[in-house]
């Protein structure tokens, strides 16, 4: 006689969620508690380092959605390009970060923020003085790896899921 | 006229008609003031109970943001129910169902006119007061039943049809259980059952317990029994058509019965309002309270059964199994009507667990796909 069908399942069932019930919960609450991103994320804006860009348009040309938008003349004197104008629509930017990897002179960056919402389609546009970085738009560990190392750790659920036993 | 602690209970039994007891206006009215407000508070304390509770099982926090631990959740829910539009179908049966919810609503309102809150605090003290429990516990049905054909919606008739039929199955169980308790206690009155309980009858009764206990569940719809209110198949069933205060009605119902059966397993299996230092009624209220929260339990943990699966459990498992638990607690009751109850205690837990693991042998609950 084979017995199976007598509520082990049941018990079971009732052990799992009472269990669950003494345990944390794993919810958190996102506007007061936050966890960390990943070091890598491609949040959706730009960081442009204005010091080490030549003008050189590699960007512009390499972006699939057309965001980046570069206006440079020409400075005989020192035989370089004057950036003019320099902006990004963030709005067309689909976050895959190939300007970030084909710029010859490492002037460009993912941002690292992610609550970038704005109330108007026009504030989607990133001009060149607001693609600087600063404190409080800190550049993103994506394709630059000491970068990376310096960003806090990112939180995983899987470390915070912790049985009581 | 509880709050009098010098009153004579003695006397005042002797003196006045048993059935009514004060035979007065006033205790009619305090009572029935006592009955709504506790009704009333509870169900919004069960909602709160069940949503964080159900939360905190699931690795969620449960409403947290209205008041000291989302304690006011279920007040501001009540207000934007209240202020929601109130809609009746055009081609529906208007006043079947405007008088639904009502129908539904005041069974369960009705059922605490005879349970004790503590001795003799209640409102009326029937001598079949068990069965007024059972046959007015069936009349909301009828009001669900109407919610769902004065709707004009064929998911809530079909919906009110799942659940009636659901009902009148497990009426049976769960009558013959409550048979077993009668029988033990002596008496209809559920003053006298909590009297006659030296020992919970939960332990006497065990396989009674949990046949009520699932049937009581099955009767009040709640998961695992919940597909007539199924959201992900009927589109919340026979209340798909209702908005405004009558959903709340049918809301606060569904919360009243809940409450009315925790009641109800209370005074029959748990002692009612006995037991050791605590006031009676706060023991009675720990045990509803306690409960319930078995219930919230069951309803996080079990997948919902199948409409098949639901007949099964009732007319295969639950049926057999209630008359074979009559049966025992009648021998035993004539034959060792002495007999030691710790004795008795064993020998009804085994005969439990051998009637569930044999109809375990033989019994499915329709395994799988059914090829038709």
């Amino acid at each position: 006689m084979k017995f199976e069908r007598y509520g082990k399942g049941l018990a079971k069932g009732l052990r799992v969620t009472i269990r669950h019930l003494l345990r944390h919960p794993i919810t958190t609450q996102y506007p007061e508690q936050r966890l960390n991103t990943s070091r890598r994320i491609r949040g959706n804006e730009l960081i442009w380092d204005n010091v080490k860009c030549t003008g050189c348009g590699t960007c512009a040309k390499t972006c699939p959605q057309g965001a980046i938008e570069i206006v440079t003349s020409a400075n005989p004197v020192e035989n370089k390009y004057i950036v003019e104008e320099y902006q990004v629509d963030t709005g067309y930017c689909i976050q895959c970060g190939l300007c970030v990897e084909v710029c010859p002179f490492e002037a460009l960056y993912m941002g690292y923020s992610y609550e970038r919402a704005k109330y108007r389609r026009g504030e989607l546009v990133q001009t060149k003085e607001m693609m600087l970085e600063s404190a409080d738009r800190p550049a993103s560990g994506y394709f630059y790896p000491d970068l990376a190392v310096k960003l806090p750790r990112q939180t995983l659920l899987v470390e915070k899921i912790v049985e009581k036993e | 006229m509880i709050a009098n602690p010098s009153l004579n209970l003695e006397f005042y039994w002797q003196t006045l008609p048993p059935d009514w007891p004060g035979g007065f206006w006033w205790h009619w009215l305090v009572f029935t003031v006592i009955v709504i407000t506790f009704v009333l508070t509870l169900v919004m304390g069960y909602i709160w109970i069940e949503r964080r509770g159900m939360g905190r099982m699931q690795a969620r926090l449960g409403p947290n943001r209205t008041g000291p631990f989302g304690l006011l959740q279920p007040v501001a829910d009540a207000i934007k129910v209240l202020l929601k539009e109130d809609i009746i179908p055009a081609k529906g049966d208007k006043l079947v169902h405007w008088l639904a919810p009502v129908v539904a609503f005041t069974p369960a309102l009705l059922i605490f006119a005879v349970v004790p809150f503590q001795e003799g605090a209640v409102l009326a003290d029937l001598n079949i007061g068990i069965l007024y429990v059972v046959a007015i516990s069936s009349v909301s049905t009828v009001g669900i039943f109407m919610a769902g054909w004065g709707s004009n919606n064929k998911y809530s008739l079909l919906g009110a049809m799942r659940n009636v039929a659901a009902v009148v199955s497990y009426e049976i169980p769960l009558v013959l259980s409550i048979v077993g308790v009668v029988i033990i206690a002596g008496s209809l009155s559920l003053n006298q059952i909590v009297l006659a309980q030296d020992i919970p009858f939960i332990l006497l009764q065990p396989l009674g317990f949990l046949l009520f206990f699932i049937g009581g569940c099955a009767e009040i719809n709640r998961s695992p029994f919940d597909l007539m209110e199924a959201d992900s198949e009927l589109v919340a069933g026979f209340h798909t058509e209702y908005s405004g205060m009558k959903f709340a009605l049918f809301y606060l119902a569904e919360y009243a019965e809940a409450l009315a059966i925790s009641a109800i397993i209370t005074t029959l299996f748990l002692g009612g309002w006995r037991g050791p230092l605590l006031p009676p009624w706060l023991w009675f209220l720990l045990k509803v309270i306690a409960v319930f929260f078995v219930m919230v339990w069951t309803r996080t943990t079990f997948p919902r059964l199948r409409i098949d699966q639901l007949m099964a459990l009732a007319w295969k498992f639950l049926l057999p199994l209630a008359l074979i638990n009559l049966i025992i607690t009648g021998i035993q009751v004539l034959a060792w009507p002495e007999a030691l109850p710790w004795v008795m205690i064993f020998v009804n837990i085994a005969i439990m667990a051998i009637l569930v693991l044999l109809w375990s042998r033989f019994f499915k609950l329709g395994g799988g796909r059914v090829e038709v």
